[in-house]
């Protein structure tokens, strides 16, 4: 190949060194951009219609606008609280099943983009007191090391349920953001068949992070036992 | 103008198409409002930049359409100027106290959960049992909301609703332009001809014509490359354009398929690198979490799973 071709790789370069040492993201996409135009011979004028045409027919992607119209209204009603007094139905559950509910809950709004919580916003609120209490109900009070554990998996599902969630709203930036990259290729979907292909992945996640954080859950209470009759004895 | 006319009245024009025009028009004017409120917010230190950025982003959602393509263009490179020069800001104050969302929550109840779903039960209901897209359907479901949230409380009056829109595209900023602008980011990509170099390199590692390889690849290859960049859009905008469709695409794989789960398999990266503090180290501040890695550690096993069940889906899917 001809080494010259090799220059055009710049513009990716760019991207990733860029986003690695967390320089600014904006500033990077349009670095690299013009790099990219320069190094692959496209002149000023072809470099803003590319940039115009992509940015007006991917209008489509900032929708979160139209989206924000009574996402704010609706947390300034009480969202949080709503979903908070949902999961707090649960009483008598192990910590590990307060988690797996969360998780569960958050993965199901989240395919309606409903975005109650998050971890400063509902895990450390709401979550981790539960996940603690029910902990304690036996009467002794949780050590050090399994309130970490429970704040890993209660962080960990957050995320696990958000990403595979969001994913199945029809309308969401990642789907837009797949239907815009594809359609520049030449490949038409829909924003539906990129959700439904999704469905078997998010029940698959959820179900593995349910299955391992119960395994972990009861392990951890096992070993609390054990320390609580240990220290009988002593 | 005329234009703009003719485009509403033509007959060759889907509804759905008009009616997304709509959308894209009032989005632009939310934008407008977020940018004029700001330039008149004392309490926001940089207001010249950030009505700059909110009122072009508006003018390019209103008029977008109807201007030439290079005009477009410049429009983009004004809208980013005060965002690379952080001149973006917001203003303060403005949030819902928690005793007011305590009393409103104790005061609406449960059914609060009715206009919160709305949005989403439309996009699904439009884009199943109309020819019309799913994005009318979202905003139609956003009305309904608002509609049900007035009729909930008195206290949600226009003026709430708009407050509160600010408040949000506030918050979110000009990083929520980020997938956007990778999209037109991949188009010059495009545009430059990069594929055909990515191609022409991986093309030693990947037998050509071999889609199982060439999943395999396109699917680590998005969980490493975010991993990296801490970033899943900005993998896909480069491994898509690179390796996904010389190697998967172009041999006939269903690309709602492979475009879905590749960019959950770089949502697996996501899961696994402190790159993305956002998700991964942010929590553990939250938290006061003692282990820096206390969260990613939890992540680890599920994502590599998760990774290996997203290969097979997409072979058992495509390429037998």
């Amino acid at each position: 190949m001809d080494p010259m071709e090799l220059l055009k790789l710049l513009g990716i370069a760019i991207v990733i060194i860029g986003f690695a040492m967390k320089l600014d993201s904006i500033l990077i996409i349009m670095v690299a951009a013009v790099v990219t135009a320069v190094v692959g011979g496209m002149d000023v004028g072809s470099f803003l219609e590319t940039l115009g045409t992509s940015f007006v027919s991917n209008r489509s992607m900032c929708i979160f606008i139209m989206t924000f119209v009574i996402t704010g209204t609706l947390e300034r009603n009480g969202l949080r609280q709503a979903a908070a007094a949902l999961i707090g139905k649960l009483k008598n559950a192990t910590s590990g099943i307060i988690i797996s509910a969360y998780g569960v809950v958050r993965v199901i709004f989240a395919a309606f983009n409903v975005n109650f919580g998050g971890v400063a916003g509902f895990i450390r609120p709401v979550i981790m007191p539960m996940a603690q209490a029910a902990v304690e109900r036996d009467g002794n009070k949780i050590d050090e090391d399994h309130v970490e554990e429970l704040k890993g998996m209660s962080s960990g599902i957050d995320n696990v349920a958000w990403f595979f969630g969001q994913v199945l709203f029809v309308g969401g930036s990642g789907g837009l953001l797949v239907q815009g990259t594809l359609a520049g290729l030449g490949y038409d979907v829909s924003l539906v068949d990129l959700a439904a292909v999704q469905i078997p992945v998010a029940v698959l996640a959820m179900l593995i992070a349910v299955v391992y954080y119960n395994i972990i859950d009861r392990k951890l209470m096992a070993r609390r036992a054990r320390k609580a009759k240990g220290g009988k004895r002593a | 103008m005329t234009e703009f006319i003719q485009f509403f009245q033509s007959a060759d024009v889907t509804l759905s198409d008009k009616l997304l025009e709509v959308v894209y028009i009032l989005i632009g004017l939310i934008s407008v409002y977020a940018g004029v409120r700001n330039a008149v917010d004392k309490t926001n230190e940089k207001r010249v930049g950030t009505a700059v950025f909110w009122c072009v982003l508006g003018l390019l959602f209103i008029v977008g359409r109807w201007i030439p393509s290079t005009w477009a263009g410049v429009l983009v490179l004004v809208m980013v100027v005060p965002a690379i020069l952080q001149r973006v800001g917001k203003g303060q104050g403005g949030e819902p106290t928690q005793q007011e969302m305590n009393d409103n929550f104790n005061a609406i109840g449960m059914k609060l959960f009715v206009p919160a779903l709305s949005l989403g039960v439309m996009a699904l209901i439009f884009a199943l049992f109309t020819q019309i897209s799913s994005l009318v359907g979202l905003t139609f479901g956003v009305v309904v909301g608002g509609i049900l949230l007035m009729i909930f409380s008195r206290k949600n009056t226009p003026r709430v609703f708009l407050d509160d829109t600010r408040r949000m595209l506030d918050t979110v900023g000009p990083l929520s332009m980020l997938p956007i602008l990778l999209a037109a980011l991949g188009s010059i990509f495009t545009a430059a001809g990069v594929g055909e170099v990515i191609s022409s390199l991986v093309s030693g590692i990947i037998p050509e014509g071999n889609m199982v390889v060439g999943i395999i690849v396109y699917a680590i290859g998005m969980a490493v490359f975010t991993m990296v960049m801490g970033n899943a859009y900005g993998a896909i905008t480069v491994l898509t354009v690179g390796i996904g469709a010389p190697f998967v695409l172009a041999l006939g794989a269903d690309p709602a398929v492979i475009g879905s789960v590749a960019l959950t398999c770089g949502f697996c990266g996501t899961l696994m690198t402190p790159m993305a503090a956002n998700f991964n180290i942010l929590p553990v501040a939250i938290l006061d979490m003692k282990d820096n890695y206390g969260v990613i550690k939890k992540q680890i096993p599920i994502a590599l799973i998760m990774l290996a069940a997203q290969i097979v889906y997409m072979i058992v899917m495509c390429a037998l």
